[in-house]
């Protein structure tokens, strides 16, 4: 089994809703709690696990907004993994799932070194690594009702960006989806091998929208608006 | 890179003294350690063992579960960290018998635990260099100059702190001084190399770590509104200017001047100039090794706004 997440960059609206989720999740399951620092000041911080960034890709008048969200790619050639002097850090053999054992850990950050893609951030509170567990609490937890055995980003996206299953099964939702649409690894060549997969943004002919005022009930916002009524 | 005081502290103090430890254990054990006072070659290696104590004190500095140190020495199958945790304890006992063969004068078996001593040395420094040597993150360190770098700044600060200390001792050997000259020379000749050689090579883009590949990518939002982890640890940009005037400094006063200063010793200068060399080289080896950090771009910075690392 190699158990990871598909984003599709085409229909990921970047609201935030997986990062928050995420947090939420896990700052009160077996890898909590996601400390934050001073939340309430003008300088938030605090661990993430999924974060989202925006990016605008190619210029005006071809351009395009592009929502990332970043989690662990829970990576085949995991060097996050190798680097750790401690065995703190290690990869499942049987589902893949990338994790840290935060009673081993000492908090020597080389681990966040090793890694590409900023999935790993020290809890400045216990001194310990933490990152992305897939889920491990909710994906493999038979008491939960099979169809939330997802990982809570999942679960929560609204725009169904987000798809989590087995890479390994060729007819999984996942590896149907990366097959037909062109998915993509980012920074292949650093050889990491990462498992999460990005599906980009579809070309589809732009809808047209200079007929869209006429084909309109009401033409303008003014309209909706009562006149005010002299008393 | 963020350079943390205490890895750089840690990385050129033990450097020097395993350097320094590895060339007078191999002048001593080949005969041709050129002692001017009786305790002269034990008060060298006591120098060398303090300053790697001081190192590896200040490296646990930056731990932030030290409770757990002790486990860093489980991995060494696959871990450099590991091995040089494993390689720098395992120095001391040898580097000790050295010490007290040095003190009494025996020699067979303590001349063998010497020698050991000097190759545990020399992995030591090795490991620390293919710590970062292995991160394929950061490709100002994915590279074979690095290891190299940290050998050679290391022996070449220990040759400069044996004259130091000769001279301390009331030596006028110029066999020291000729060593820490050419450590020098060829140390610095390496900096050099791998200061042109990052300036040639690539890394990953901002289009290969977004998958965007036909088109120019430019950050809009890294979606928090103050600094975090990654930020911190990761993103200290010091500036060209800055970088280009302490290139000059780690140039200039880890390589020229303490260069200039043992040749003018070799000509017949005072013995007192190499304390001013000593002092040159310490500050412009550690201004190499703030570089080395500052200078090094992560890749996890394209998430953040840098378009190439
Ligand atoms: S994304 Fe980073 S933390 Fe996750 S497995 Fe890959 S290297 Fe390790
Ligand atoms: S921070 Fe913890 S998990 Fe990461 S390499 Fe160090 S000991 Fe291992
Ligand atoms: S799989 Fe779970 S832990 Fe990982 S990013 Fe999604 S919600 Fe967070």
């Amino acid at each position: 089994m190699r158990l990871g997440l598909v984003i599709d960059l085409d229909t990921c609206v970047g609201c935030h809703a997986c990062a928050v989720a995420c947090k939420q999740w896990n700052t009160s399951g077996t890898s909590g709690p996601l400390t934050d620092e001073s939340p309430y000041g003008p300088e938030p911080g605090g661990v993430w696990f999924n974060r989202v960034r925006h990016f605008e890709v190619d210029d005006y008048p071809h351009n395009k907004t592009v929502n990332l969200p970043l989690s662990c790619m829970h990576c085949e050639n995991a060097e996050c993994v190798d680097v750790c002097p401690t065995g703190a850090s290690y990869k499942r053999a049987e589902d893949g799932i990338v994790l840290v054992d935060h009673d081993k850990c000492m908090g020597c950050n080389l681990c966040a070194w090793a890694c590409p893609y900023g999935a790993r951030e020290l809890d400045p509170a216990e001194g310990v690594m933490k990152k992305c567990t897939l889920c491990i609490d909710r994906i493999h937890d038979a008491a939960l009702p099979e169809a939330e055995r997802q990982p809570a980003c999942v679960i929560t996206c609204p725009a169904r960006a987000r798809f989590f299953g087995d890479f390994d099964d060729p007819d999984s939702t996942v590896s149907r989806l990366v097959r037909e649409r062109a998915g993509q690894k980012l920074l292949p060549e650093l050889g990491y091998r990462p498992t999460n997969t990005y599906l980009p943004p579809r070309t589809a002919p732009p809808v047209p929208t200079d007929d869209v005022r006429r084909a309109q009930p009401v033409t303008g916002v003014e309209a909706w608006i009562p006149a005010p009524k002299p008393r | 890179m963020h350079p943390a005081l205490s890895v750089i502290l840690f990385t050129v103090l033990s450097g020097a003294g395993y350097g320094l430890f590895s060339l007078v254990a191999v002048l001593q054990l080949t005969g041709g350690y050129p002692a001017a006072a009786p305790g002269e070659a034990l008060l060298q290696l006591g120098v060398a063992l303090v300053l790697i104590t001081i190192g590896l004190v200040s490296s646990s500095l930056h731990l932030h579960n030290p409770r757990n140190a002790w486990r860093a020495f489980l991995r060494v199958h696959t871990s450099w960290l590991s091995r040089e945790a494993l390689l720098a304890v395992a120095f001391y006992p040898f580097a000790l018998i050295h010490l007290w063969g040095t003190a009494t004068g025996a020699g067979g078996l303590t001349a063998a635990a010497g020698w050991l001593a000097v190759l545990l040395a020399g992995g030591t420094v090795f490991s620390t260099g293919m710590i970062y040597a292995g991160l394929k993150t950061l490709r100002q360190w994915h590279t074979a100059l690095t290891p190299a770098n940290y050998l050679l700044l290391g022996l070449a600060l220990g040759a400069v702190f044996m004259a130091a200390v000769h001279a301390f001792s009331g030596g006028s050997d110029p066999l020291p001084v000729a060593l820490a000259l050419g450590a020098l020379v060829v140390a610095g000749l390496m900096k050099g190399i791998y200061y042109l050689w990052i300036r040639l090579a690539g890394g990953p883009t901002l289009n290969t770590a977004t998958g965007f590949t036909r088109a120019p990518v430019r950050l809009m939002d890294p979606g928090h509104s103050a600094a975090t982890f990654l930020t911190r640890e990761f993103g200290n940009d010091p500036g060209r200017g800055r970088v280009e005037r302490v290139r000059l400094g780690v140039l200039g006063l880890g390589f020229v001047l303490p260069v200039l200063l043992l040749a003018w010793m070799l000509q017949g200068a005072s013995a007192v100039w190499v304390y001013a060399a000593l002092l040159s080289a310490l500050m412009g080896i550690g201004l190499e090794r703030w570089l080395f950090f500052a200078e090094a771009r992560h890749s996890v910075m394209l998430y953040h706004g840098l378009q190439r690392t």
